[in-house]
């Protein structure tokens, strides 16, 4: 809606000139020539082009932004997502710019979190109607979201906190109290996923600060902490960047997707899929990436034997994200307590790779046995119409699927229960 | 959704000035830009980035984060805190339309157009930015833009008071000294 007038325009312009004033009284000479440095400085640490080839091909990647408006519910690319004979793709909800990580509320809010801007939103169901709301703003990258107990816990990039009694108050929440800052505030990589685990403890990873960097005892991990803050300690070493997990419902055991680096080649490495079989496994970045290629800078005086390698591979720069077993019972038998996967899809590569949902099926004993897409089309002539984040299960055991490239969020089914309840 | 947007304006201010006005080309919208960012795409303005030719997708993304306070100069905030978002792409379409800034009359010195251009190779500015500096999509235009205003946003960009739509320009900037920052404006406002 727009309600400028003129006159509150040329009102505006005046307010706009006192402000060039005085910015023009500040302004200063160039500054005098400085001395050459001697050499010229290395990559920052961050920089996503540490280790970047210098030819053409590599020079034309560049990691993809998201478009920051949300696409219009009738521009959504339903028509262009495929699923297998059987399931049913719809929109769940639209207009919350850079739809994120998912979490469920108790009695059936889902909340949002996002990345680029600085909202969470909250998907409620309301006198039969569904209605998206703003619950928390002015925070930053607050990408990851968990529900416990009716407490909302929120990740932002350096701090976690949580709202109590989240779906009591949707109409007027309070602000977040944080509970735990003690986290790194590097931007790469700094963006996090949240979960609570069947030990009760909220689960933080801690990316690497950049592409391929040797990182401090603080970095490149997954912690976990007590639900008030209290008690951190790291589950999960030569973690690279993971942006999804959960709990296998049969072991217990933590299973995390890990992004794998950048600019190695076209083709590897892949994204890992990982299994923690005990506390302080170490996954192996920067020095093994994908169980078996050892980093050509870092992986010198290492043996890939050292770390524990991935329980599948994901494919090449796929950025596989939010993963969840599906414990549903709407799906087909063969879903039963399989991994299903947000991959969000490749900008470090020519051809792009991944943009899809795809379900990772495991064989008795928690290795896996293969790979099936079961949504695609976010990827169109090597352009993207839609990237899947996260997937969550809600309780009629059908699927949601965030979008962050259209601020959506999608309803996947199964059989004759179409439509979700609205 | 055009002839929504009319009534809402003429609704809520309820004057004739306002139907007049929704009914304005963008064009003659954007004079309200001109007086800041110059009328040809080239900034007259202190600390003012010039517009022209900028990429499309930049301007839309910058306009956003201005409505949303995600990155805050007041002036540009109350500018287009109404704006819808079918406002935010036409006018990031339009200023894409302008003819891009002019070099400076004068050529720059060689001695600092040398130091500039290798700092610009070494971390690779003109590689995400095109080896002209003209962007692409959400990377934006740097060739001539205003040697005060790249200072400025360069080093907000390091010290974190500006904020990136992500986190790219504040890693870059992690390594770059203030001093450096300096040779790099005055070599990309320069640029031939
Ligand atoms: C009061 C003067 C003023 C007015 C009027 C104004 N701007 Fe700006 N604009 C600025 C300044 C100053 C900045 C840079 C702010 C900063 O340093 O972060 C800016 C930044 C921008 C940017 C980001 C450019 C970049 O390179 O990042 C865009 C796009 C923009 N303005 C578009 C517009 C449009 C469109 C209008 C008219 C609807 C407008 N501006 C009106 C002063 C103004
Ligand atoms: C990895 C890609 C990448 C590299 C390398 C990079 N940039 Fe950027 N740059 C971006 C992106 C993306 C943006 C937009 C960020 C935002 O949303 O604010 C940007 C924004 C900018 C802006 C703001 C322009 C404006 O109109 O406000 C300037 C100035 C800039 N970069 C200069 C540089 C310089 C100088 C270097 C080298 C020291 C450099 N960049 C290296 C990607 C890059």
């Amino acid at each position: 809606m727009r309600i400028s007038s003129s006159a509150s325009r040329s009102l505006l312009l005046a307010g706009a000139f006192i402000g060039v004033l005085s910015y023009g009284a500040a302004a200063q000479t160039a500054s005098p020539p400085a001395a050459a440095p001697a050499a010229a400085p290395a990559l920052p640490p961050g920089s996503p082009l540490i280790g970047r080839p210098d030819n053409e091909a590599a020079q034309k990647l560049a990691p993809v932004a998201a478009p920051p408006i949300a696409a219009a519910p009738d521009k959504l690319p339903m028509d262009k997502l495929k699923v297998p004979a059987g399931f049913h793709l719809e929109v769940y909800a639209a207009g919350m710019p850079n739809a994120r990580s998912l979490a469920l509320g108790d009695k059936g809010t889902v909340f949002v979190g996002s990345r680029t801007v600085d909202k969470v939103y909250a998907i409620i169901n309301k006198d039969g109607k569904r209605e998206v709301k703003v619950i928390a703003s002015g925070l930053y990258r607050p990408n990851g979201v968990a529900f416990k107990n009716g407490t909302l816990y929120i990740a932002e990039l350096s701090k976690i906190s949580k709202i109590d009694n989240i779906e009591d108050h949707l109409d007027n929440p309070p602000k977040p109290t944080v509970i735990y800052d003690n986290l790194p505030k590097d931007e790469a990589h700094g963006w996090k996923f949240i979960a609570i685990g069947p030990d009760n403890k909220l689960y933080i990873p801690v990316g690497q600060p950049g592409n391929n960097v040797l990182h401090d005892k603080d970095h490149g991990q997954i912690r976990r902490i007590n639900l008030d803050g209290s008690g951190a300690e790291v589950v999960a070493l030569g973690v690279r960047n993971s942006v999804g997990f959960d709990w296998n419902p049969q072991t217990k055991q933590l299973y995390f997707t890990d992004n794998g680096r950048d600019w190695l080649s076209e083709d590897v490495p892949n994204d890992e899929l990982n299994r923690v079989t005990k506390v302080g496994e170490d996954f192996g970045a920067p020095y093994c990436y994908q169980g078996n290629i050892p980093d050509p800078e870092f992986g010198w005086g290492h043996s890939c034997s050292e770390f524990t390698p991935p329980v599948a591979l994901m494919g090449p720069h796929a950025a596989s994200l939010g993963m969840r077993f599906y414990t549903g019972k709407m799906f087909p038998a063969s879903f039963k307590d399989q991994i299903i996967v947000a991959r969000h899809g490749s900008w470090n590569r020519t051809h792009k790779f991944g943009g899809d949902v795809v379900v990772v099926h495991l064989n008795k004993d928690g290795t896996v046995k293969n790979i099936e897409p079961i949504v695609t089309g976010f990827l169109q002539d090597n352009k993207y119409v839609g990237r899947p984040v996260d997937v969550m299960q809600l309780k009629d055991g059908s699927m949601l699927i965030s979008d962050d490239w259209n601020g959506a969020v999608y309803r996947l089914s199964y059989g004759k229960s179409k439509v979700a309840a609205q | 959704m055009r002839a929504i947007t009319k009534i809402m304006a003429a609704v809520a201010v309820g004057s004739l000035a306002s139907s007049v006005q929704a009914a304005e080309t963008i064009e003659q919208r954007a004079a309200a830009c001109f007086g800041c960012h110059g009328e040809h795409g080239q900034s007259e303005t202190a600390y003012t980035p010039s517009l022209g030719a900028q990429q499309s997708p930049y301007a839309l993304i910058q306009l956003f984060m201005f409505r949303e306070k995600l990155r805050t100069f007041e002036p540009m905030n109350d500018m287009t805190k109404s704006f819808t978002d079918d406002d935010l792409q036409k006018f990031a379409d339009f200023v894409s339309r302008l003819p891009k800034p002019q070099p400076p009359t004068d050529v720059g010195d060689p001695a600092r157009m040398q130091k500039g251009l290798a700092l610009a190779q070494a971390n690779h500015c003109n590689s995400c930015h095109n080896a002209d500096f003209s962007g692409k999509e959400n990377v934006p235009r740097l060739a001539n833009q205003r040697e005060d205003y790249l200072n400025k946003t360069l080093n907000e960009y390091k010290d974190n008071t500006r904020h990136g739509y992500d986190g790219t320009m504040a890693d870059v900037m992690g390594s770059v000294s203030k001093e450096q920052i300096a040779a790099l404006a005055y070599y990309i406002s320069h640029y031939r």
